[in-house]
């Protein structure tokens, strides 16, 4: 009943909402510039609160999360070069608006991973849900299995890799940056497309509006083959390159400084 | 927003009844409103029939308890008439009643017979669909109807956040395919050719108890397999006749099946494996049944799978 615990231990508002619990965990084990704890019987806050003092107040640089038990909300908003590594499933909204950070995922994700990143990497091992990578402006996000839906929407920068196959919409109104997959893409591969590169090995279901064949360059060869050596994902197999038809959105006249301002 | 979950277990029963409700508690963030279940008991020659005499905040005040009484004596008494014979009849609540009937006649005719009582909506009918729906969050509704102990094969839940509607039973997923036994249905989304439907479908004599665009999914598929189409063909036809944004579970006596539309835009995470399919608007109900790490996915667009028990 709203207003009252229950038997999971979890309160709630009187809206019936859960109640973050805003205690900081005491289950924390730093051990000079590494932690590590447990998150499974952590509410959202606590996760998020061990993390920001861990790295912002405490110096630590390595930290790892046991047990994400598919929380939402998690690591959000860190702006500062370290290492996370989630031993487990976050669930949605995980790493978004990240600045810096290197992010290792041995799990799942839910959607909208990394939703806005700045720079760093983040990696996930397995599958990731719909609008893994909306909007991100840079870094590398790799996922190591299939993707939901619209994959890069509005994506704005940095690179986005894909070992398995993505859903409709992937790349719809993609600014710049690139995107890598190397199974199957779904229907209107990058509608609306404004700039940008998506290479797919797989089959495309269709191409969106306004998305062509592009032509291949040794610049398209040497990134992929550079991504893949960085990321440690073996040899790369034959891509198709997709780019923007310049026929809907075109801003190629523009001056550097206009351009700026309409894309990013 | 509301969240959506089912499971099936392919070797047998289980405590599904505990299964849901776990895995709907943990989607409570998603709609605190009221909780609804689909699940399916054993099969038996009898007719199981979930219904309601009242809505749950209109269940007391003067007289009320006499006119819940009198009215559950109008149904069994018109139970007799139309030829059931009553095997029991038992409440949780004082408004929402069990009953279990021998009767091989025709179930729209006894639908609409009973709903004619004031007051009452027949919340399903079938040889093992049981729909049970309240206020509240799942653990309050698993713990008022004894939802803990049930046993089962397969069954769908769902929580809700009211935004367009009452908090009331009608409004309360999930949904009977009236008058077609054992067929229910969950769903997140919005369904824009609602009206079309709802004419199309009252023409072919149904009636609704609900304006929620998620009762004419349940009757759509269940009219067509009426007409002998298989649950899978006509969650197929279901993505080419049913507009706008969604994402639907739908079971059967010895079936579930899932349904995205073509823009996938709502949330739906599959787990699969030889003895148990559960699937759930978001990962952690999954984790809430299955406690530990497990490979899922999230199905894409226009896909459309069935499992049977």
């Amino acid at each position: 009943m709203p207003g009252s615990g229950s038997r999971s231990g979890v309160s709630y508002d009187a809206r019936g909402l859960v109640e973050p619990h805003a205690d900081m965990p005491t289950n924390i084990e730093v051990d000079g510039g590494r932690a590590r704890f447990d998150a499974s019987a952590l509410t959202i806050r606590q996760v998020n609160m061990a993390l920001r003092k861990l790295i912002y107040n405490d110096g630590v640089t390595d930290v790892t999360v046991l047990n994400p038990s598919s929380k939402h909300s998690l690591a959000v908003g860190i702006l500062k070069r370290c290492r996370i590594h989630f031993e487990g499933s976050p669930g949605w909204f995980a790493c978004g608006l990240i600045d810096g950070p290197e992010v290792t995922i041995n799990g799942r994700v839910g959607w909208s991973v990394a939703e806005n990143m700045m720079s760093g990497v983040v990696t996930i091992e397995r599958s990731a849900g719909s609008l893994t990578g909306a909007a991100i402006r840079g870094g590398d996000l790799i996922v190591k299995g299939d993707v939901g839906a619209r994959t890069g929407i509005d994506q704005k920068g940095g690179t986005i890799i894909v070992t398995g196959d993505v859903g409709i919409n992937t790349g719809f109104m993609m600014q710049r940056g690139r995107q890598i997959i190397c199974g199957n893409a779904g229907m209107n591969l990058g509608d609306s497309m404004y700039d940008g590169a998506i290479y797919v090995a797989g089959k495309v279901r269709s191409l969106g509006v306004d998305c062509v064949p592009g032509d291949w360059t040794d610049a398209d060869t040497e990134l992929i083959e550079r991504k893949f050596r960085i990321h440690g994902l073996g040899d790369a197999p034959e891509f198709q390159k997709f780019v923007c038809g310049k026929q809907l959105h075109n801003y190629d006249a523009l001056e550097p400084s206009e351009r700026k301002l309409v894309i990013h | 927003m509301c969240g959506i979950a089912g499971v099936i277990h392919r070797d047998g029963t289980a405590d599904i009844g505990a299964e849901l409700t776990a895995m709907l508690q943990s989607m409570k963030h998603r709609g605190p409103d009221s909780t609804g279940y689909a699940v399916y008991g054993p099969a038996d020659d009898l007719v199981v029939i979930r219904f309601v005499l009242a809505e749950p905040n209109k269940s007391t005040g003067f007289g009320m308890e006499e006119r819940l009484e009198r009215n559950r004596a109008e149904v069994e008494s018109r139970l007799a008439k139309i030829g059931a014979e009553v095997a029991t009849v038992t409440s949780d609540t004082g408004y929402a009643f069990r009953a279990t009937i021998r009767y091989g006649g025709d179930l729209k005719a006894l639908a609409d017979y009973l709903e004619d009582v004031p007051g009452c909506e027949v919340l399903s009918l079938g040889s093992s669909l049981e729909i049970i729906k309240d206020l509240g969050d799942a653990e309050t509704v698993s713990g008022q109807y004894k939802l803990g102990s049930f046993r089962g094969t397969h069954g769908i839940g769902h929580v809700r956040m009211a935004t367009e509607s009452e908090v009331d039973l009608a409004s309360a997923h999930p949904y009977w395919a009236y008058p077609f036994a054992d067929v229910a249905v969950v769903h997140n989304g919005q369904l824009t050719n609602y009206h079309q439907w709802r004419r199309r479908l009252e023409q072919h004599g149904h009636r609704f108890q609900s304006e929620c665009d998620s009762e004419i999914i349940a009757v759509y598929l269940a009219e067509y397999m009426a007409q002998g189409l298989s649950l899978e063909t006509a969650m197929k036809h279901s993505l080419d006749d049913l507009d706008g944004v969604f994402t639907y579970v739908c079971v059967t006596g010895n079936e579930l099946g899932i349904a995205k539309d073509e823009m996938a835009a709502k949330p739906l995470v599959l787990f699969e494996s030889d003895p148990l399919v559960a699937v759930a608007t978001e990962e952690a109900a999954i984790r809430a049944l299955v406690e530990r790490e497990v490979e899922t996915r999230d199905p894409y667009e226009r896909e459309v799978l069935v499992w049977q028990v």
